[in-house]
């Protein structure tokens, strides 16, 4: 019998696996791009920074694999569990859209994300500690190239600039998820493994502003809707999209087609 | 590769550490195959130790570049294969991550194969000063793009003699921390 982990499982494997799953579904997303990208520059590099975060996503399921025991392994939790067993976010799983779209997500995540790996470093796991120490000058790169496209875009022509308008607009209603703890982020920042994201809205909001400005986008950051008063869709406990659900029956055809295929 | 007829030992049955090093220093990156994981620094311990089952044997301990990077599980395979090729079958291959491995690990001699390669080699200083060109040295170069052919390099242009060439970027050295309270 293949091993599906499914919940309930311990909160601080519900935490790698969530911080894992974003990794995956992001760099999926991205790497939908290769051989697809506006100009070969800039498909270079987008497809390597997919490859960064697919980086990130094995060792951090690695890491779980090692905690959750009973014969898990980072490929059985990428390619074997139901789109309702991934705690990504929402924000992630949205397809691709346009060009634009895909950036200023990275740039939004980005700037999220860097400052959850920098309080990571902290973390009581000292695998976790050292999986983000390690991750920290990936992202930054990420960011500074994010970022750079997002002013260019946002600040270029009529059609870039309501291009990004449009995907500011589509992205937003995503953006509240990023700082609602889930009960296994309360109970690992209480244990000294996580960081309760709602701690790093300020400083997000702050360099997010920042950069929309310079790129001469507006939005209303002030209040960002939870994931519960929204949609009902909450990606932390597992209730997705049907985007989701089609990004993981691609991704996992192989596996599930052929289980336990080599090659 | 190690040819197993290129064995090196000092005509003794057990290899020193010194055979050791000298076997893994032909282990070359396949992606940048002018740097051995030596010169990237990459290599980062070598020690006979427990191997674990109350076995004594040669720890060999790694470290990815970047978290992605394609190579990491190649190498680790070449390693086995060039230990394998010397009759070296008493060791366990390791993977640290901490600390993270920096270009500021890459050797003196790397950097100079790097550069004689074509690719400029980082900077040792901040990482924001000039970068020169690797065929004719102008320091006249612009960035074209902030990624290169694999993630580790970034694509630039001389200037001066118009030639793109891959930049090894600088990496690892910064990491303000925010903190977890």
């Amino acid at each position: 019998m293949i091993p599906r982990h499914l919940p309930p499982m311990e909160a601080r494997h519900e935490y790698l696996l969530h911080l894992a799953d974003n990794a995956l579904v992001l760099g999926h997303r991205n790497s939908e791009w290769c051989g697809h990208g506006p100009e070969l520059e800039q498909d270079i590099a987008l497809t390597n920074l997919s490859l960064d975060l697919l980086g990130q996503a094995r060792l951090l399921y690695q890491h779980a694999a090692n905690g959750i025991g009973e014969g898990a392994t980072e490929d059985t939790l990428a390619f074997l569990r139901d789109a309702s067993d991934y705690r990504n976010l929402i924000l992630l799983e949205l397809p691709r859209g346009d060009w634009g779209l895909t950036i200023l997500r990275q740039y939004l995540f980005s700037e999220f994300s860097l400052l959850q790996y920098q309080a990571l470093q902290g973390s009581t796991d000292t695998q976790l500690a050292a999986i983000a120490a390690k991750a920290i000058p990936e992202v930054t790169y990420h960011r500074r190239w994010a970022r750079d496209w997002v002013v260019r875009l946002g600040d270029g022509t009529e059609e870039s600039h309501t291009r990004m308008e449009s995907a500011l607009a589509t992205l937003q209603p995503h953006l509240g998820e990023l700082f609602s703890p889930a009960d296994f982020e309360r109970t690992v920042t209480e244990r000294g493994i996580g960081i309760d994201p709602s701690t790093l809205r300020s400083e997000w909001t702050l360099r997010v502003r920042q950069t929309l400005d310079e790129a001469d986008l507006a939005v209303d950051l002030s209040s960002l809707a939870t994931p519960s008063n929204h949609t009902g869709m909450d990606g932390k406990l597992g209730r997705h999209t049907e985007d989701l659900v089609r990004l993981l029956a691609e991704m996992q055809t192989l596996q599930r087609t052929y289980p336990g295929n080599e090659w | 590769m190690v040819n197993p007829s290129d064995m090196v030992r000092d005509g003794q049955d057990q290899p020193s550490l010194d055979d050791i090093r000298r076997i893994l220093a032909r282990v070359i990156d396949p992606e940048i195959p002018v740097l051995s994981i030596l010169d990237l620094g990459i290599l980062r311990d070598v020690a006979r130790t427990d191997i674990g089952g109350g076995r004594i044997g040669w720890r060999i301990t790694l470290t990815p570049t970047f978290s992605g990077c394609p190579a990491t599980d190649m190498i680790a395979q070449l390693v086995r294969m060039a230990l394998y090729a010397a009759d070296v079958t008493d060791f366990v291959l390791e993977t640290s991550l901490a600390p993270p491995w920096t270009t500021d690990w890459i050797t003196a001699e790397g950097r100079e194969k790097l550069r004689a390669y074509g690719i400029a080699p980082p900077e040792a200083g901040p990482g924001d000063g000039p970068v020169p060109c690797p065929r004719c040295g102008s320091s006249d170069t612009r960035l074209l793009s902030e990624f290169g052919s694999t993630p580790c390099k970034a694509l630039r242009q001389c200037g001066e003699c118009l030639e793109p060439f891959d930049h090894f970027k600088c990496h690892g050295r910064s990491s303000g921390a925010f903190g977890m309270t």
